[in-house]
């Protein structure tokens, strides 16, 4: 087991299952669970069948790649209702911030215990492309605001978290993630913005799924010459690619994402695209795991969730600890 | 759709031709006795970088059944690139015309040099005969649809 | 200026046909610059309405008037008034601002918009006009270098870029957009003032833009 980072605090945030296996210095593993593009809670319980655990935590997306699809709380709490610990996420493209400290209190009472705070995808790029965009506040202020809302016990406009002057305050306690991408440009500055998330209060970052290590070893410099990673418990994304196509597709319709020629090569000389998709997979898991800094990884299989056990189990990140 | 009445055998075109070299071929033409249909009316400008959009449209609403506009080749304008402008413009007059009903090939830019006389002739002839099979499928669609169409 | 682009013809035929006589009125400021109101596009409208109503046989006569202005009543004047007069609408070439001065000065002439108004820019060459103002009522750009992250970010972020920026194009429109985000960098860079944007902005007051409601501005000093 590689050096993690320093445990944070002893005091805990908000208790997740995420939280304690981090704050452990566990190597941690959280998923991904797309919520349906419809109100069918099958298709939830079968994803979570094959999630449930094996990761400490599961991303529940909200409209993912601007397409509309069940909400992140309710998707989220019926991931939980299966035995899953989910991380809801908040996009700035839908809501403002009534709505998102309103759903930020609602999720709290329901149970949920991660937020993800994003940007979020441009609703050019889904299927409601006329829809008016929100974007009220960005990512940065998003996570001050839960931050606030956590410590301060305060809404964004300074109020109290509490129903009526006599009433008790119940703020919500979450344990605050933000996303990060050491595959954007400008490449000096991504390390910037990780501080700036950093300050603005992320306990841990989930980072775009990785291809480009060379890169990311970079990154992951720039990170531990600030110190950054003795603040946040960083999680490394790996996504196994499927085939030649999906490599292709992810080179050049994601922005922001890097895939070099020489991963494209191995897939396409692989008598199985697929198993050695998952056996780069698990080389890179292995990598990441050695370097300093790195607290996790996230493992972003999209529409493959089934395939996860199995590339968790070859990577020896299984079973999960009990806590 | 035109007005059917309207049109007739000779049509009516109006040719914008630079100083320089289109007028000058159209001129040759005539001294070589090089024939070329008579019907065309031949508006001479300093350069085919005067013609703005609105003169090809304003010449199609006094009654231009084609109008075309020639200028030097590509490379030899005696004001550089007056003729590089001109095409612009007539692409662009060719949307507005199309949006305005009429069919876009009713106008052409055409270059030709000064010394090309034979070639301003077969031009001319051949834009005319051009605009002549445009009447004609339009007059015969206008019949097959027993009216003139209104929008 | 206000940059504003002709609505296609159609669009006006249609407006144009319910009457006998119909008035362009253009505008010759922000829309004469952008090249889609001025008395030459009114010109280029007024011709191709002449040649469609011909194709199609309506009966629709055509005038033209173009004034300094639309913005101003000052240049609402009685030539104009004379024009608007005998004619039985309007189809303004203004921007959507003097499209409804124009209605507000003729309350009993139809008056229909000539062009589809699109944002605050600039020339950045002639023929491409591009975004740069979203009128937000409260400029900050004395903390971006000069680059207005409100206008020209796609999502507005005050702390960018987000993770769609690539080789300094902007996710949404890589071709046409470039990435406000890379332009503050680069530009803050270059004034030696990279550490100012390790500050976390914070949230924007958006009351004082289009969000807070329709906006006025009055200077009680020089009321007449």
């Amino acid at each position: 087991m590689s050096e993690t980072a320093a445990v944070i605090e002893p005091k805990e945030k908000s208790g997740s299952r995420l939280e304690r296996i981090l704050n452990s210095g566990q190597f941690a593993v959280t998923g991904e669970l797309g919520p349906p593009k419809s109100a069918d809670v099958e298709i939830i319980k079968t994803k979570a069948g094959y999630l449930k655990g094996i990761v400490d935590a599961v991303n529940i997306t909200d409209n993912q790649t601007a397409i509309v699809r069940m909400s992140s709380i309710a998707a989220g709490l019926l991931a939980m209702q299966h035995g899953l610990e989910p991380v809801i996420q908040i996009t700035c493209r839908d809501r403002n911030r009534l709505a998102m400290q309103s759903d930020l209190l609602g999720a709290y009472a329901l149970g949920i215990r991660n937020v993800l705070c994003l940007s979020g995808d441009h609703q050019r790029f889904g299927n409601h492309p006329t829809a008016k965009n929100v974007y009220d506040i960005d990512s940065i202020q998003l996570l001050s605001m839960v931050r606030k809302m956590r410590d301060e016990k305060q809404f964004a406009c300074g109020d109290e978290i509490r129903n009526t002057k006599k009433s008790p305050i119940v703020e919500p306690r979450m344990f605050i993630g933000a996303a990060a991408n050491p595959f954007g440009d400008p490449f000096a500055f991504r390390v910037v913005r990780l501080a700036k998330k950093v300050k603005a209060g992320a306990d841990f970052i989930q980072t775009q799924c990785i291809y480009d290590m060379d890169r990311f070893k970079r990154w992951m410099e720039g990170v531990r010459n600030r110190g950054l990673h003795e603040q946040v418990y960083i999680l490394a994304g790996i996504t196994p690619l499927k085939s030649v196509k999906m490599a292709e597709y992810m080179r050049d319709a994601v922005a922001g994402l890097i895939v070099p020629d020489d991963l494209i090569k191995r897939l396409q000389s692989a008598k199985d695209a697929k198993e050695e998709g998952e056996k780069i997979a698990v080389e890179q898991i292995n990598e990441v795991r050695e370097m300093p800094g790195v607290s996790g990884v996230h493992i972003m299989a999209i529409e493959a969730e089934q395939s996860v056990p199995g590339l968790l189990e070859k990577a020896g990140l299984l079973p999960r600890p009990t806590l | 759709m035109s007005q059917v009445s309207e049109m007739t055998d000779e049509p009516n075109i109006i040719a914008f031709c630079c100083h320089y070299c289109a007028f000058t071929a159209a001129d040759l033409a005539g001294t070589m006795r090089q024939q070329y249909a008579p019907n065309i009316r031949i508006v001479r400008l300093p350069c085919t970088g005067k013609v703005d959009v609105n003169l090809i449209l304003r010449a199609f609403v006094e009654g231009a059944e084609g109008v075309m506009v020639a200028g030097c080749e590509i490379g030899s304008c005696h004001f550089i690139d007056g003729n590089v402008r001109a095409r612009k413009r007539v692409a662009h007059a060719k949307t507005l015309i199309q949006e305005a009903g009429l069919d876009p090939e009713r106008l052409e830019m055409f270059h030709i040099a000064a010394s090309q006389g034979p070639l301003f002739a077969r031009t001319a002839n051949e834009f005319t005969e051009r605009i002549k099979g445009l009447n004609a499928k339009e007059k015969a669609s206008a019949k097959s649809q027993g009216e003139v169409c209104a929008v | 200026m206000i940059v504003a682009e002709r609505k296609p013809l159609e669009e006006l035929y249609a407006h144009a046909k319910k009457h006998k006589k119909v008035l362009f009125l253009g505008c010759g400021t922000c829309v004469t610059v952008c090249m889609a109101g001025g008395e030459k596009e009114v010109g280029i409208l007024a011709s191709q309405m002449e040649i469609a109503a011909r194709e199609r046989g309506d009966d629709i006569a055509v005038t033209e008037h173009t004034i300094t202005r639309q913005c101003d009543s000052e240049f609402f004047d009685e030539a104009t008034a004379r024009k608007v007069e005998e004619a039985d609408a309007i189809i303004s070439l203004g921007c959507g601002v003097g499209v409804q001065f124009c209605a507000e000065r003729f309350p009993d002439k139809p008056v229909y918009p000539g062009l589809n108004t699109k944002f605050y820019g600039a020339t950045l060459e002639q023929g491409v006009w591009a975004e740069r103002c979203a009128g937000c009522g409260e400029c900050v750009l004395d903390k971006f270098g000069g680059v207005c992250p409100v206008a020209r970010c796609s999502k507005s972020l005050l702390n960018g870029p987000c993770g769609g920026s690539s080789e300094g194009r902007c996710e949404v429109d890589p071709d046409n957009v470039e990435c406000a985000w890379q332009l503050i960098h680069d530009r803050m860079e270059k004034l030696g003032r990279l550490d100012e944007l390790e500050e976390n902005q914070p949230m924007k007051d958006w009351s004082t833009s289009r969000d807070g409601g329709p906006r006025k501005v009055t200077r009680e000093d020089v009321r007449l």
